[in-house]
């Protein structure tokens, strides 16, 4: 079983956000980077575990990124999976990024392809829809619970007020949140081994952005917090009734 | 024309495809243009009512077989629909299905797209529209470059609009291709207000000290009809079910109301509610984070206060 994760590098989860450029540009300056939480805790480490049951199963990593991007790469090779393709291009536009992706998944086979659920930084839960629609395979999402007989997945699924089963056909793409799998670090071991494990870096196909992004713009700021007398929640009552509006 | 996809759960229209509907209804009366619903499956709604909704007209796909989510038929009949009445621009409600459905039918109709969008369109120059980023913590402004725009507006962001309208239905008829998935199992959870939909929601935190506390909070939920959540370390610890864990790696929400109960508000949590209308906080400690992104704050212990605000809700709606 070929199994391709996609892996996307963004800011921590405690990184400021700010921009610069006259807000067009998110600010880097001393922006520790990640590989981005649903990507690695769920679908890597799921993908890593399917192959802990069967040996024969390949595992391959794919980014869309410039080089800055490597030694995110290198992390979720220390974790596991056996190489890593790192298309080189920087993009912020979904529908771009997914034919990149595609290009790869369409020469390489793959039976399951795992995406996180979203991003933490552009939030756009989009590449593995797209990649579905591209590839013309089913696409499972926000699943929290994956097993596969090598034809056949069992996927449950996070629905509105509920979860739900189902079966699918391979190939298939799927997105992984919370309950796939249990979250790891790398080891020592996994760590050397990921420095002399193939990281290709290819050209990106020919494709149009269908996006760009104008300015970036930072909430106002609130406008601070009112306190209420712990003794007196018929006033805390009245400000949601009537200042707040919101029972 | 503006076409905007209707949701369903349990063959009743979502709340939030209501709201998908006022946006597009806005969008098109920007653009000049009409609007219309499209609806999958069969819904016990009445679908004429949609038009309060702004729809002028509704276009059906009556089949139970589309009950369920599968993305690659919904997305292939929704694009189908959308070349067949030349729709420039597809709206969807930015939630479960939404999120699923709307990359794939922006590929099929060669669309650009902007999901989790929190504002109308500016059209002045271009196509322009607001989403928000890093998890609540800014807005990006994208402009749309393709003649067609798919876009899935955040739930509880834009509301229900209110219209003088009666929608005319018009069932149509789109070859269904075969199910890409089989539904095996479904594990509804009974009787609550699912959290993505609720507008008012009462969350703990381990200021509450164990599960055995959490019928003050169920109480409180009770008295005001909200929905209930956790943070992340108390549905870690099982004191709640995981499907109730909101935050970074939770979900995602953004009621009008949320009332935080003995959380101290680590940034990964505020990244789940920070885009929720109004915050109460309940704290005993007067240094937890979470004050700084509270509307409403009430310094001081937890099982006192809670009891004493349900109790003086349930006094207010005696009243009312």
């Amino acid at each position: 079983m070929k199994i391709l994760v996609c892996i996307s590098k963004t800011p921590d989860t405690t990184a400021k956000i700010a921009f610069t450029e006259g807000n067009t540009k998110f600010d880097e300056n001393g922006v520790q980077w990640i590989i981005n939480p649903y990507d690695e805790w769920y679908a890597l480490v799921r993908a890593i575990e399917l192959k802990e049951k069967d040996p024969n199963a390949i595992i391959h990593l794919v980014t869309v990124g410039s080089a800055d991007a490597e030694p995110i790469i290198r992390k979720a090779l220390a974790l596991g999976g056996d190489e890593a393709i790192r298309i080189d291009s920087n993009s912020n536009d979904s529908f771009y990024i997914a034919k990149q992706i595609a290009a790869i998944a369409k020469e390489g086979g793959y039976e399951l392809i795992f995406t996180g659920k979203e991003t933490i930084d552009y939030n756009s839960s989009s590449i593995g829809s797209m990649l579905s629609a591209l590839l013309d395979i089913p696409f499972v999402s926000l699943a929290n619970k994956f097993d596969c007989d090598g034809t056949t997945a069992t996927v449950r699924r996070e629905i509105e007020g509920g979860e739900e089963t189902c079966e699918v056909n391979l190939p298939v793409v799927i997105s992984c949140q919370k309950g796939m799998a249990e979250q790891r670090i790398p080891n020592m071991r996994g760590i050397m081994a990921a420095r002399t494990k193939p990281l290709k870096v290819v050209s990106p196909v020919e494709a149009t952005a269908t996006t760009s992004i104008k300015k970036f713009d930072t909430p106002p700021a609130k406008s601070g917090v009112k306190l209420v007398d712990p003794a007196n929640m018929d006033e805390l009552v009245r400000l949601l009734k009537e200042e707040a509006k919101v029972i | 024309m503006v076409l905007v996809y209707i949701d369903q759960a349990d063959q009743q229209i979502k709340k939030s495809s209501l709201e998908a509907m006022s946006y597009g209804a806005a969008i098109a009366k920007k653009l000049g243009c009409d609007v219309a619903a499209l609806v999958l499956g069969t819904v016990q709604d009445n679908l004429a009512d949609l038009g309060k909704n702004g729809a002028q007209k509704v276009y059906h796909l009556k089949n139970e077989s589309l009950n369920t989510l599968d993305v690659k038929l919904h997305s292939t009949l929704i694009a189908t629909a959308a070349k067949n009445v030349n729709a420039n621009v597809v709206v969807f409600a930015h939630n479960i299905n939404g999120k699923a459905i709307a990359p794939a039918v922006a590929i099929k109709l060669e669309a650009g797209l902007v999901t989790g969008a929190s504002s109308l369109p500016n059209t002045e120059n271009g196509f322009v529209v607001t989403k928000t980023v890093f998890s609540g913590k800014a807005f990006a402004s994208i402009q749309i470059e393709t003649p067609i725009k798919v876009i899935a507006i955040n739930q509880n962001s834009f509301g229900v609009v209110a219209y003088e309208n009666t929608a005319t239905v018009e069932e149509i008829n789109i070859p269904i291709p075969a199910a890409s998935i089989k539904i095996t199992k479904l594990e509804k959870v009974e009787g609550e207000i699912p959290l993505t939909e609720a507008s008012l929601v009462v969350s703990g935190g381990r200021g509450l000290k164990g599960p055995e506390h959490w019928s003050i909070l169920l109480d409180l939920a009770k008295s005001l009809g909200a929905a209930t959540a956790c943070s992340r370390p108390v549905s870690d610890s099982d004191w709640r079910p995981h499907h109730e864990h909101v935050g970074q790696t939770g979900i995602q929400i953004a009621p009008n109301l949320y009332i935080a109960i003995g959380i101290s508000g680590a940034i990964q949590h505020l990244a789940g509610v920070n885009r929720s209308k109004t915050i109460v906080v309940i704290n005993k400690d007067p240094e937890a984070p979470f004050f700084k992104a509270a509307d409403y704050g009430v310094i001081g212990d937890a099982f006192e206060i809670v009891p004493a605000l349900s109790a003086a809700i349930l006094k207010m709606k005696s009243t009312a």
